[in-house]
């Protein structure tokens, strides 16, 4: 199991390791224009209670950036499967259907992580104060895989690129926003923070934001995410076993 | 070496007015293919060989019946039974962002080979198949001859007991053709039990030890070439009438003979030996596809 999963990460890593300065210069652009127009422009004249804006907005990115390079990461297995067909190539293996969707999900996460990286080194480089703690880097990482999942799960049950498409328009666009990355849920009306406060996305931004301030982890939020990650990798191993129907 | 038992697949569709629609692809099949032997299965467009070639890949699982490997049924023995097999799709598969050796190391990474054995087998079948100075380009950057060889290479990586093509020479011109069909009488001859799937009658008579036709879903005739065609008869009579070409098939020559001279046709007549495009034509009623 653990040779097959890393197979099918090896295959994603070759095709990283090719595009790794693209890759890396690609995830710049979405961080800095956040910093420079949410953190020095609008995020002067705004008042978060204390602390800087910068210092806020800065966990609400890591959140919402982790979370789009995770799902648009795995989109390509929706080309596999549909276009190239190369998919076919892992069904007719003898390897645990298991191997594949974990070893696809690490792929994005580790995608997600370089991404996030990239988001702290601007963001110190703008002059936002967190702390990384051993489990500040474990929400990012549960927020990694259950993005990856959902991209998954996508890839597996969608079958044109526009559906896939309107996932990202519909489901990740509104989280972006309102899911405690640029302003707090407290500031949202009563019926739809209940709503959005049920969203994994939110759980990820209290938690980097309490952690990266040195605060401590609502456990209620991290069982929130280990429920979600679950949840969504039996969802997405579902959709792939139910491709030979 | 493989036993097909009652197959039956049915897929669901939804038809305009949503109603949920049940279409039979594969009815009943049954069939048995000796090791060693080169095993052709043929049919017009939509008779169910993809489908069933499918089945047998364990791409997709059957609705009824079984198909067991060396006495083994193939869904109970899923990961065993896919080491056991290679398989050459009908469409181009491969991964379009590795190059031709990664998509070969892909491959036997995901059957189990260890790192000296991929590498000595990677070089030895693209050496195999004239390939070699291609090792670190692009797929995208072959020719469709090249992909088809390449297929067939990656089908054999891991030393399959028994390969399964679907198509091998689907819009190929007639020397890649040929040349395909050499790498697979190679394979047959190195004791690899060959399940290919055509609708290219010549190909069948080119390769094929046994065929069977299908239909519809169903199995029309099963036998060797041969067989089929004396089964019809060995002498085929065709000629025209009212615009259209009409065929008869004789089992003696001097019938064939006594037939032509009572013919009123203007039109040219031909005494010919029946061929399996003739078994073909008569068992599933349609030319297209040929």
């Amino acid at each position: 199991m653990l040779y097959d999963i890393w197979t099918v990460f090896w295959r994603d890593w070759v095709v990283l390791k090719r595009r790794m300065k693209k890759f890396i210069l690609s995830r710049m652009v979405a961080p800095v224009l956040y910093l420079v127009a949410f953190g020095w422009g609008l995020g002067r004249s705004i008042d978060v209670g204390g602390g800087s804006y910068l210092d806020f907005l800065v966990p609400g990115i890591l959140a919402l950036n982790s979370m789009n390079i995770s799902f648009n990461s795995i989109i390509p297995v929706h080309a596999e499967r549909m276009y190239h067909k190369s998919l076919e190539e892992y069904i007719i293996a003898p390897i645990c259907p298991g191997a594949f969707v974990i070893g696809k999900v690490l792929a994005s996460v580790l995608r997600g992580l370089i991404s996030s990286g990239i988001i702290l080194v601007l963001a110190a480089l703008f002059g936002a104060h967190f702390t990384v703690t051993p489990l500040f880097f474990a929400v990012l990482v549960i927020n990694c895989i259950i993005f990856a999942e959902i991209g998954f799960w996508a890839a597996m049950v969608l079958n044109t690129y526009e559906e896939m498409g309107q996932v990202n328009t519909y489901v990740l666009l509104p989280m972006s926003f309102l899911c405690g990355t640029f302003f707090s849920t407290q500031a949202l009306p009563e019926a739809l923070r209940w709503l959005i406060e049920m969203l994994p996305l939110t759980h990820t931004s209290f938690l980097l934001r309490s952690l990266g301030s040195g605060g401590e982890a609502s456990m209620s939020s991290m069982l929130v995410l280990t429920v979600y990650a679950v949840f969504c990798f039996l969802l997405g191993h579902r959709a792939f076993l139910r491709l030979r129907r | 070496m493989i036993e097909i038992d009652a197959l039956v697949k049915r897929f669901s569709h939804r038809d305009k007015d949503n109603k949920v629609i049940w279409k039979t692809a594969v009815d009943g099949l049954s069939l048995s293919v000796k090791e060693g032997e080169i095993f052709g299965l043929l049919g017009p467009n939509g008779a169910g060989k993809t489908t069933t070639i499918r089945v047998l890949t364990m791409q997709t699982v059957p609705t009824e019946g079984r198909v067991l490997y060396d006495g083994k049924e193939i869904f109970l023995h899923e990961r065993e039974m896919k080491e056991f097999i290679g398989v050459v799709p009908q469409h181009v598969n491969f991964d379009q962002d590795l190059t031709v050796g990664e998509n070969l190391e892909l491959h036997a990474r995901l059957h189990h080979m260890g790192s000296a054995e991929r590498k000595r087998r990677i070089a030895e079948l693209l050496h195999y198949v004239d390939l070699s100075e291609v090792v670190n380009d692009g797929v995208r950057q072959l020719s469709g001859g090249m992909k088809r060889r390449l297929l067939i290479v990656r089908a054999l990586m891991h030393s399959p007991r028994i390969l399964f093509l679907d198509e091998p020479t689907v819009a190929l011109d007639p020397q890649v053709r040929r040349r395909i069909w050499d790498l697979i009488r190679q394979m047959a001859r190195s004791g690899v039990t060959v399940f290919l799937t055509t609708h290219y009658i010549e190909e069948a008579e080119a390769l094929c030890d046994r065929v069977a036709i299908m239909n519809r879903g169903k199995l029309v005739s099963e036998g060797e070439p041969l067989e089929l065609c004396q089964r019809l008869g060995t002498y085929a009579v065709e000629w025209d009438e009212d615009g259209r070409r009409e065929y008869r098939f004789f089992k003696r020559r001097d019938a064939s003979a006594a037939f032509v001279a009572g013919l009123a046709s203007e039109g040219k007549i031909q005494v010919r030996r029946t061929n399996l495009e003739d078994v073909f034509i008569e068992l599933t009623g349609r030319k297209e596809g040929l």
